[in-house]
């Protein structure tokens, strides 16, 4: 097990004494070698999962162990040092992940140089490597972020967690700003490092097809918990749980002909606040098959079929 | 065919960088139509964002400047409007969703009031009660939970997704009859994403909104749009109507872009198939096509000769040297050769 996450919490304290539970008990664990692949609702606590495991916010409660080494509850700036070698996120906002005062050059190199990986005199040529395997030319080492389309700093965000050449980089929305063709491109090279250099990569991304297609499980995530998990194949075609159900009726298809006969699941009823929750199936309030035992009681955690777990009354 | 509203013709934009100058846009004509939308597609930096930031009047100088063009809006020339007379149209006239939600909001002041400030300026209506009722409004229509107390909140305390959503609900604040989206959905998850979509169709309805759709996601193309423009190295390669680009696509640009979506069949695992090679230098564009270097199909003339839009449908072009009707090679015969790959293309022969 590469990394091992257990009752996982982060809460955000938004008033004195009150507080937003963006990740709220979550468990799931990634083998070595391994692409886990997370979805979910926009504002569900994803990209606070991702944040939380590399260390940028403490954890209020629970444990994430990498290779059986338990991680700090809060980090100090050695343990940044210490564990960024090995475990790298791209950012969901590539501008903001970007210093605007850095060159492209400056800011690949940047981890490498920290951790003694690479000479002096073979920056330009490590770094030309890694922006070429992006699909960036070498000239554009000594740009500024501030230069470039939103897609190439995606891309910069990139080849700067993949410099390190890291065992297990969560990556938040990777490839979202990239045309198809790129975002092919760089799916294969993940799929190449993860043959290579042995990568594990926990993927969050909105594109359900791709999600489909690169990772080997898919995690749901409803509202700061998991909903369902299971290998990515049963999960996206024999979906258990009615919020990924709703999400795979939701993908849109490049089809124009399908696309205007299609028939629309719009999710009625409220989002539940994720400051003051009540009790029972959290996603009860706009659930087309909500049963009266959801309203009180909260659905457990069951495996179904061998790997593919669900938290729902209906299983 | 609807009115024009916003009419863009032979739009250039260049960079001064320190290595050289980037000719980022080369050339980009296309019209915008009440009530309708038109979707923008193309390699990444290839010139999208900065085509409309130049409409929009939005191109920093320096180190940018605008060196040729027009733009219409309801006949009259916007470009090179001062800076204040810009400001009339901006939010009023034309809103516009950018493509990085951070860049565009301010930190350091609440969503609510960010929100608030906008309608004031553009409306007139006070900061008081009725401009936060507003907001609270404004919020609930893109689904942010919540939105009374989250008015309070901070643009860090959002999401990435409901800081997208922000944005969108402070450009369709005022009701502008063109809307420009520059990937208004990347940080949505495909059921807010198609609430959002679902809103945006309202808009167009209910006020003949004219939208300008930018984004890298097909099956958002196939949804929305009814013309799309596709774009390459600065320039538009392919125009038509979106039935004949998804399933009558004719330049090798469009073709290849198509080819690298991953199928949607079930249990396809082939290996993705991104287009060969990278796009051309823009410190040094091509004096002949754009796509030459990656392009199956390129022929001796592409080298050095820029083909000129050929009509291939009906409304529907594409500037490649294979329409030509002397064009000894014919894209029809490598159709024919890859049937997996182009099984959707029901090429006119
Ligand atoms: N620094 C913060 N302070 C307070 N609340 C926060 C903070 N960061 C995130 N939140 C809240 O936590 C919840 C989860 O946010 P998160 O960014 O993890 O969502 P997400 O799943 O990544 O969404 P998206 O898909 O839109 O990016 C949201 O309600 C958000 O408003
Ligand atoms: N301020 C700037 N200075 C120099 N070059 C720039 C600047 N802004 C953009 N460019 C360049 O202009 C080209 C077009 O950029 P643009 O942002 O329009 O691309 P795009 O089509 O929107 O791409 P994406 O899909 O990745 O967002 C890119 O090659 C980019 O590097
Ligand atoms: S537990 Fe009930 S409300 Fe929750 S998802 Fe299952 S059926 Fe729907
Ligand atoms: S003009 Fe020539 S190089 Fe360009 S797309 Fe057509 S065949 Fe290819
Ligand atoms: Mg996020
Ligand atoms: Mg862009």
């Amino acid at each position: 097990m590469i990394l091992e996450i257990k009752n996982l919490k982060k809460y955000f304290e938004i008033k004195k004494g009150e507080f937003l539970h963006a990740v709220d008990d979550v468990n799931l664990s990634i083998q070595e070698n391994e692409i886990v692949g997370l979805v979910g609702e926009s504002g569900c606590g994803k990209s606070t999962l991702g944040r939380t495991v590399v260390g940028l916010y403490d954890k209020t409660a629970g444990s994430v162990s990498y290779r059986n080494q338990v991680l700090p509850k809060s980090y100090s700036s050695s343990d940044f040092w210490k564990y960024s070698r090995e475990i790298q996120m791209i950012f969901q906002d590539p501008y903001s992940a970007l210093n605007p005062r850095m060159t492209v050059k400056e800011i690949v190199a940047e981890g490498p140089l920290i951790h003694s990986l690479w000479k002096k005199n073979a920056i330009n040529d490590k770094v030309a490597y890694w922006l070429n395997r992006v699909g960036l030319p070498r000239d554009h080492m000594s740009r500024y972020p501030h230069e470039f389309s939103g897609g190439q700093r995606q891309r910069i965000g990139i080849a700067r967690a993949l410099a390190l050449e890291p065992k297990l980089i969560i990556c938040d929305e990777p490839i979202s700003a990239l045309d198809v063709s790129v975002q092919a491109q760089i799916i294969n090279l993940m799929g190449e490092l993860k043959e290579s250099f042995g990568l594990t990569l926990l993927f969050i991304a909105h594109d359900l097809s791709m999600v489909r297609y690169v990772s080997d499980r898919m995690a749901v995530m409803y509202l700061g918990a998991l909903v369902e998990l299971g290998p990515s194949y049963e999960v996206y075609y024999s979906s258990l749980h009615p919020y990924t159900q709703s999400l795979i009726a939701s993908n849109p298809e490049p089809d124009p002909e399908k696309e205007r006969h299609r028939k629309f699941i719009i999710l009625k009823g409220e989002i539940p606040s994720p400051v003051n929750l009540k009790p029972g199936c959290r996603f009860a309030g706009r659930c087309p098959k909500v049963m009266d035992i959801c309203r009180g009681t909260n659905p457990v955690w069951k495996e179904i079929k061998p790997s593919h777990f669900v938290s729902c009354h209906l299983h | 065919m609807a009115e024009v509203v916003l009419e863009v013709q032979d739009l250039k934009v260049e960079f001064d960088t320190y290595g050289g100058v980037i000719k980022a846009v080369r050339g980009v004509s296309f019209n915008a139509y009440k009530g309708t939308t038109l979707a923008i597609v193309g390699e990444s930096g290839c010139g999208k964002s900065v085509s409309v930031q130049a409409v929009m009047g939005l191109i920093p100088v320096p180190p940018g400047r605008v060196t040729s063009g027009i733009v219409k809006l309801r006949g009259n020339n916007i470009l090179g409007l001062s800076h204040s007379e810009m400001n009339k149209v901006r939010g009023k006239e034309i809103g516009m969703i950018f493509q990085d939600p951070m860049t565009s909001l301010n930190p350091t002041m609440t969503v609510g009031k960010q929100i608030t400030e906008t309608l004031s300026v553009h409306e007139g209506i006070g900061r008081g009660r009725e401009a936060k009722k507003r907001a609270i409004d404004l919020l609930e229509k893109v689904h942010i939970p919540e939105a009374a107390n989250r008015v309070r909140h901070y643009p860090f305390q959002f999401s990435g997704g409901m800081r997208q959503r922000v944005m969108i609900a402070m450009a369709i604040a005022c009701k502008p009859s063109i809307l420009i989206a520059d990937e208004p959905t990347t940080a949505l998850d495909v059921t807010i994403q198609a609430q959002i979509l679902h809103l945006l169709k309202d808009l167009q309805r209910e006020n003949e909104m004219s939208l300008i759709l930018i984004t890298h996601d097909l099956g958002v193309v196939a949804q929305m749009a009814s013309e799309v423009n596709v774009m390459y190295a600065g320039r538009i390669i392919e125009f038509g109507p979106v039935d004949d680009i998804y399933y009558r696509s004719q330049h090798p640009y469009t073709i290849g872009l198509r080819a690298a979506m991953p199928s949607s069949e079930e249990g396809a695992k082939r290996k993705l198939q991104p287009i060969e090679g990278s796009p051309p230098d823009l410190f040094h564009p091509p004096i002949g096509c754009g796509y030459f270097d990656r392009c199956p199909y390129a022929m001796k003339i592409c080298e050095s000769n820029e083909p000129e839009p050929f009509l291939v449908g009906k409304n529907h072009y594409s500037r490649c040297w294979l329409h030509h009707q002397r064009s000894q090679t014919k894209l029809t015969d490598f159709i024919k050769q890859d049937t997996k790959i182009y099984k959707n293309n029901e090429i006119m022969s």
